[in-house]
């Protein structure tokens, strides 16, 4: 199947820094693909990079089976969503709808039917006549959302689109967003630092540190199965717990052992044939159950530090050896600081990771 | 009254120094007020008045004779028209400068600012070096180049001297406007497909409003009062209000005429004065808002 952007060995570098190393992508019609790092990471600049707006040291762009890395951002088949919503301040919320579609010189008719389309899509019908400074966030992302929806594109690139939002608004646009893909079945590229956001939202995630992608993978895959020690930390809250050991293969069984713990990995899903060494087991709040003993499993003898209630589900800290471990309880919890646990440790779903940082 | 436990909203006081600041501020308004008064008053007084030497004194009677003679009839050498050649000239040389460097300027700031061509810093950085150096010294290379080109003693060559040397303060003031516009509004217009002029008249000019009335007001004053420039590049036949009002004043057949002087006077300075009392609101808040973003 032909890809609906195609990224071919993309560089982008300032002089000696380099923003972006050599990078290729293919993104699928209708996906939903979500650029998820830490600020500076450089997934903006690709977005940039992908909408025209940022020039590039080399590589391609294609878009819907053509060639488009030399073209503007108007001919590329793209509508844009912005951070800062970047409405035209001085111009109506119908102004701001219609104005690409004026630029473009289409017929007067045709752009009074998008718009109204639109408006009624995003429920912006009643606030046409409005100016941007008379709109609430929410509002005005809309607005921005439908000014790119109105190009009737087959991509829309978001840059943050909701991190200027509070908290309740961003998790209505949030499911709104969701919905309008799911509607209209567009290709979107998201950009944001917000895991959740890209957890619930993405087809695929390409995760980004420094210019390079760490893993490009499903939202299950990234946080079942992270490619790395970065990607393993960065996704997941309360973030995952890590404990420094070594691999043992003597005696025929293989295991990760450190201080208290000493785990058989017969049942771990190896991406390379294990050998004896340093490594870094990492394993999630949710995969520690409190009746590990019962269950047969190793497990993490200590006490609690502080619970941590959320309503629905709990978070408990406890002490083992000099570090602090977390631990997701479902329901009310009837532990208190001080009291002593034994959790057991789900190898099947625990990560191991190597010297260099990478899964084992 | 007895001392009361703080509750509500503080008494008034007045202290010494609240006294002394509205002293000096009265005294301030009368600095600055006297002068104007005493013109206004001698402008409207005969000569047989005047000659008594009671400034202060209010007029017998209105007499606005001064003010048609001045208007109309007073003598620069031996040519007695008055000063209303040169307020026509003024005006024909103040508009289009004015009109020119406001949207010169402005095209300058947003090219700076907002696009950044390659070489922007060091262009931006010549053009304020222009604007400190003081304009005398381009006088004489200025008088040579306009009369190569044949732009010497005439309106067009007024007008590009007063464009020219407006543009560094101009687009300083537009660079420093434009530079707290948000990029992503000019990336978002750009994947409307708008380009470099579109963006500029249909986004970028109409955010400008309260800049561009600042800086029309800071150039229609600043070109209005110009009196070295105009005498030395606009010709005899096309000398601004002010060069004509000094002709005036400095000529002399008998006694001097103050009343026509103060009246030539009132005249020269009434237009930027009614433009600061017309758009007073507008100009405080331009400069309000270019403090707070520039």
């Amino acid at each position: 199947m032909q890809s609906a952007i195609s990224i071919n060995n993309l560089k982008i570098a300032y002089g000696n820094q380099t923003v972006i190393e050599e990078m290729s992508i293919d993104i699928a019609p209708k996906e939903f693909l979500v650029l998820l790092g830490p600020s500076g990471c450089g997934k903006s600049t690709l977005l940039n990079a992908i909408a025209g707006l940022q020039n590039i040291t080399a590589g391609e762009v294609w878009i819907s089976g053509k060639n488009v890395t030399w073209e503007e951002p108007k001919d590329r088949g793209i509508g844009m969503v912005f951070q800062s919503y970047a409405l035209y301040p001085r111009m109506s919320v119908r102004k701001n709808l219609s104005f690409g579609l004026r630029v473009a010189g289409l017929p007067k008719l045709e752009i009074e039917a998008r718009v109204s389309r639109i408006a009624a899509l995003l429920h912006l019908d009643t606030l046409l006549d409005r100016r941007p400074a008379e709109l609430s966030g929410g509002q005005r992302q809309r607005v921005a959302i439908g000014r790119a929806l109105v190009r009737e594109v087959d991509v829309f690139l978001f840059d943050e689109p909701l991190s200027n939002l509070d908290a309740k608004l961003r998790n209505e646009l949030r499911v709104e967003i969701k919905k309008l893909h799911q509607r209209l079945g567009n290709t979107m590229i998201y950009v944001t630092h917000d895991q959740v956001e890209a957890l619930t939202l993405a087809d695929r995630i390409a995760i980004m540190r420094d210019g390079v992608i760490q893993q490009l993978a499903s939202p299950a895959e990234i946080y079942h199965r992270p490619a790395n020690l970065f990607v393993a930390a960065f996704i997941g809250a309360p973030a995952m717990n890590f404990i420094e050991g070594r691999i043992n293969t003597d005696g025929g069984s293989i295991t990760f052992e450190s201080k208290g713990l000493r785990a058989d990995l017969g049942n771990y899903g190896f991406e390379t044939p294990p050998a004896a060494g340093p490594a870094t087991l990492g394993f999630r709040p949710d995969h520690l159950v409190l009746d590990g003993i019962a269950r047969g499993l190793p497990t993490l003898s200590g006490h609690v530090s502080v619970v941590e209630p959320m309503g629905s589900e709990a978070v408990l800290w406890f002490d083992w050896f000099d570090q602090t471990l977390s631990l997701r309880l479902m329901g009310d919890v009837t532990l208190k600081p001080g009291d002593a646990l034994a959790p057991g440790l789900d190898m099947t779903k625990a990560s191991l990771f190597g010297a260099e940082g990478s899964r084992l | 009254m007895s001392p009361r436990s703080p509750n509500g909203p503080m008494p008034a006081h007045i202290t010494v120094g609240r006294v002394g600041l509205y002293v000096f501020l009265l005294v301030a308004v009368l600095f600055f007020t006297l002068p104007l008064y005493i013109m206004v008053v001698t402008s409207l007084k005969t000569m047989d008045e005047i000659r008594l030497g009671q400034i202060f004194a209010l007029p017998a009677k209105l007499d606005v004779s001064a003010w048609v003679t001045a208007w109309s009839g007073a003598c620069m050498g031996t040519v007695c028209v008055g000063i209303r050649n040169g307020f026509w000239n003024s005006v024909a040389i103040t508009l289009p400068s004015v009109a020119l460097s406001v949207f010169m300027g402005a095209v300058n700031g947003y090219a700076l600012s907002l696009w950044r061509p390659r070489g922007a810093h060091l262009l931006f950085g010549l053009l304020l070096a222009g604007g400190l150096i003081p304009y005398q010294i381009y006088l004489y290379p200025m008088v040579r180049a306009l009369a190569t080109v044949g732009l010497y003693n005439s309106f067009a060559g007024i007008i590009l001297v007063h464009v020219i040397f407006g543009l560094p303060l101009v687009t300083l003031l537009f660079r420093n406007y434009f530079v707290s516009v948000p990029e992503e509004l000019c990336k978002a217009a750009r994947v409307d497909g708008a380009g470099f002029w579109r963006i500029f008249f249909e986004i970028m000019l109409p955010l400008a409003v309260p800049m561009v009335a600042v800086v029309s007001m800071l150039q229609f004053t600043g070109i209005w009062n110009d009196f070295l420039l105009g005498l030395v590049f606009a010709g005899r036949d096309n000398l601004p209000m002010t060069v004509q009002l000094n002709n005036i004043v400095n000529t002399t057949m008998g006694e001097r005429t103050y009343n026509v002087n103060m009246a030539a006077t009132i005249l020269t300075a009434l237009v930027p004065l009614a433009i600061y009392f017309l758009s007073g609101r507008w100009f405080v808040r331009g400069i309000a808002a270019g403090a707070v973003k520039g």
